[in-house]
C-alpha cells in the first residue's frame, strides 16, 4: 500500500492530470472485455477451490456484480457503493460459512486477472503500461481493502450481536416471592459474565426490594479462583444492600475450590439444593408453607 | 455542610445529602455518638443513598461510628448503599463486617424495630 501511494504521488508530480485520463482508458478496456475477464475470473475462483459453499451459477452471478462494482469504483473513485455492496454480500454469504481468506482471495484474484489483461494489452509500450499500472494499483488496492474490511466488519457485527444475545439470556434474576429473588446460573462462568451477573443481581435487589437472594449454581460445573472470589464479593455486596444471600447447589469440585482459596465459610450461607435454599429463604422471611388440608384443620396456627 | 440529624421517637436518622469531606464525617460521627446519649436513642440510621462514592476513610468512619454507638447501648444500621458503591467497596476489601445494612430507610426502620422490639426498652 505504501509503495502504491508513493507512486500515485509521483504521477501527480511528473505527469499531472493524466491519471484520470489513464483510468478512463482502463475502465473502457475493462468494459470492453467484460465477458471474457469475468469468465476468466470465475474459472480461476473455481480452480483455486474458493467459495466452495456456493455452486457455479451463484459464483458467476456474484462475480458479475463484483466485477461491475469494481469497475464502477475504479471509474468514479468513490467507494460508498462498493462498501454497501460488500456489506450486503457479506450478509448473504457469512451464514453459508464463507471464510475471510476466501473473500480476500477472490478479490485478489480479480485484481490479478485484470492486471494480467492490462499486461497483455499494453505489453508493446512499457512506459504506458507503467503509467497505467500506476493508476490502477492504488485504486485496486483500495478496492481490495474496502471489500475485506467490509467483510470483517460484518462478521464482527454478527459476533457482537450473538454475544449480546447470549449475555441477555444468560443471567435472569427472578422473583419467586415478595422480597425473594432467585438467580439460577447455568453454564460456564467467566470473569466477564460473573461481573455482569453481579451487576444485574445488585440492581435486581434494589428494584425488587429483595431481602433474601438464592443463587443456584447447580448448573455450573467448575469455577476458577477468580470467579469464586467474585462470588464471595457478590455475597458481601448484596449484604451491603441489606439482602441475605443463600448459595445452593455447590458441586463437590466447586466446594473444593472455595475451600482451597480459603473462603471464610462463616460469611457464606450455603444449602445443598435449590429446594432447601428456597425453604431456608422462606424461613428467613417468616413464611411457613403448609399443605392446604393441614392449614384448614388448624386455622389458628 | 453539616448533616441534619432527625429524631424519630427512639431513633436518630442522619441523611447524608451530598459528598462529605473527612472533617464533616468526623463531625457527624461525634454528633451522633453524643446525641445517642443525650436523647436516649435506641437506634441510629445513617442514610447514604445520595453518595456515589464511599472511600476507605468514609467506610472506616462509618464502621467506627457503629462500634461506638453499640458501646453506647444503641443499634446502628447503614441504609441506601447503591449497587455500584457496594461492589466497589467489596472490591476494595471494605465489607463493613459486623455493621448492619439495609436497603432503604423503611427497611432500616423495620430492622431497628425487630432489633429493639419497637423501640421499647426491654426490662
Amino acid at each position: 500500500m505504501k509503495i502504491a501511494k508513493d507512486q500515485s504521488l509521483d504521477i501527480q508530480e511528473v505527469v499531472p492530470g493524466s491519471t484520470a485520463e489513464l483510468l478512463r482508458q482502463l475502465v473502457a478496456h475493462l468494459r470492453q472485455n467484460r465477458t471474457d475477464l469475468r469468465e476468466e475470473w470465475a474459472r480461476r475462483i473455481t480452480q483455486a477451490k474458493l467459495l466452495t459453499a456456493m455452486n457455479d451459477e451463484e459464483i458467476f452471478a456474484e462475480a458479475t456484480s463484483v466485477y461491475d462494482n469494481y469497475v464502477e469504483a475504479l471509474e468514479t473513485g468513490t467507494f460508498e457503493a462498493l462498501q454497501a455492496y460488500a456489506r450486503n454480500l457479506s450478509e448473504r454469504i457469512i451464514p453459508r460459512g464463507v471464510q475471510t481468506d476466501e473473500v480476500v482471495g477472490i478479490v485478489l484474484l480479480l485484481r490479478d486477472v485484470l492486471a494480467r489483461s492490462l499486461f497483455a494489452k499494453y505489453q508493446a509500450d512499457f512506459n504506458l503500461l507503467n503509467r497505467i499500472l500506476d493508476a490502477y494499483e492504488p485504486a485496486a488496492n483500495r478496492i481490495a481493502n474496502t471489500v475485506a474490511v467490509g467483510f470483517v466488519q460484518e462478521r464482527e457485527r454478527i459476533i457482537r450481536q450473538q454475544q449480546d444475545a447470549i449475555r441477555e439470556l444468560s443471567t435472569p434474576v427472578l422473583q419467586v416471592r415478595e422480597r425473594l429473588l432467585i438467580l439460577p446460573i447455568i453454564g460456564v462462568m467467566d470473569p466477564q459474565r460473573a461481573r455482569q451477573l453481579t451487576e444485574q443481581l445488585l440492581h435486581g435487589i434494589r428494584a425488587n426490594r429483595a431481602r433474601v437472594v438464592v443463587i443456584d449454581i447447580t448448573g455450573v460445573a467448575a469455577i476458577d479462583s477468580h470467579v469464586a472470589n467474585h462470588l464471595v464479593q457478590t455475597v458481601e455486596a448484596s449484604r451491603l444492600l441489606g439482602a441475605t444471600v443463600i448459595v445452593t447447589g455447590l458441586s463437590p469440585e466447586i466446594a473444593q475450590t472455595l475451600v482451597n482459596i480459603g473462603v471464610d465459610l462463616g460469611k457464606m450461607n450455603t444449602v445443598g439444593d435449590l429446594q432447601g435454599g428456597i425453604e431456608e429463604a422462606e424461613r428467613l422471611l417468616g413464611y411457613k408453607v403448609v399443605p392446604l388440608a393441614q392449614a384448614e384443620t388448624t386455622p389458628q396456627d | 455542610m453539616p448533616v441534619p440529624i432527625l429524631k424519630q421517637s427512639q431513633y436518630l436518622i442522619a441523611t447524608i445529602q451530598s459528598a462529605l469531606n473527612d472533617a464533616d464525617l468526623l463531625e457527624l460521627r461525634d454528633a451522633l455518638v453524643g446525641k445517642v446519649g443525650s436523647l436516649r436513642s435506641r437506634g441510629v440510621i445513617v442514610d447514604v443513598t445520595a453518595l456515589d462514592v464511599l472511600d476507605s476513610f468514609a467506610s472506616r468512619t462509618v464502621r467506627d461510628l457503629a462500634y461506638m454507638i453499640r458501646l453506647r447501648g444503641a443499634e446502628t444500621v447503614i441504609v441506601g448503599i447503591q449497587p455500584e458503591v457496594a461492589f466497589a467497596m467489596v472490591q476494595l476489601g471494605i465489607t463493613l463486617e459486623d455493621v448492619a445494612t439495609a436497603l432503604d430507610l423503611e427497611e432500616g426502620l423495620a430492622y431497628l424495630d425487630r432489633k429493639t422490639r419497637h423501640g421499647q426498652r426491654v426490662l
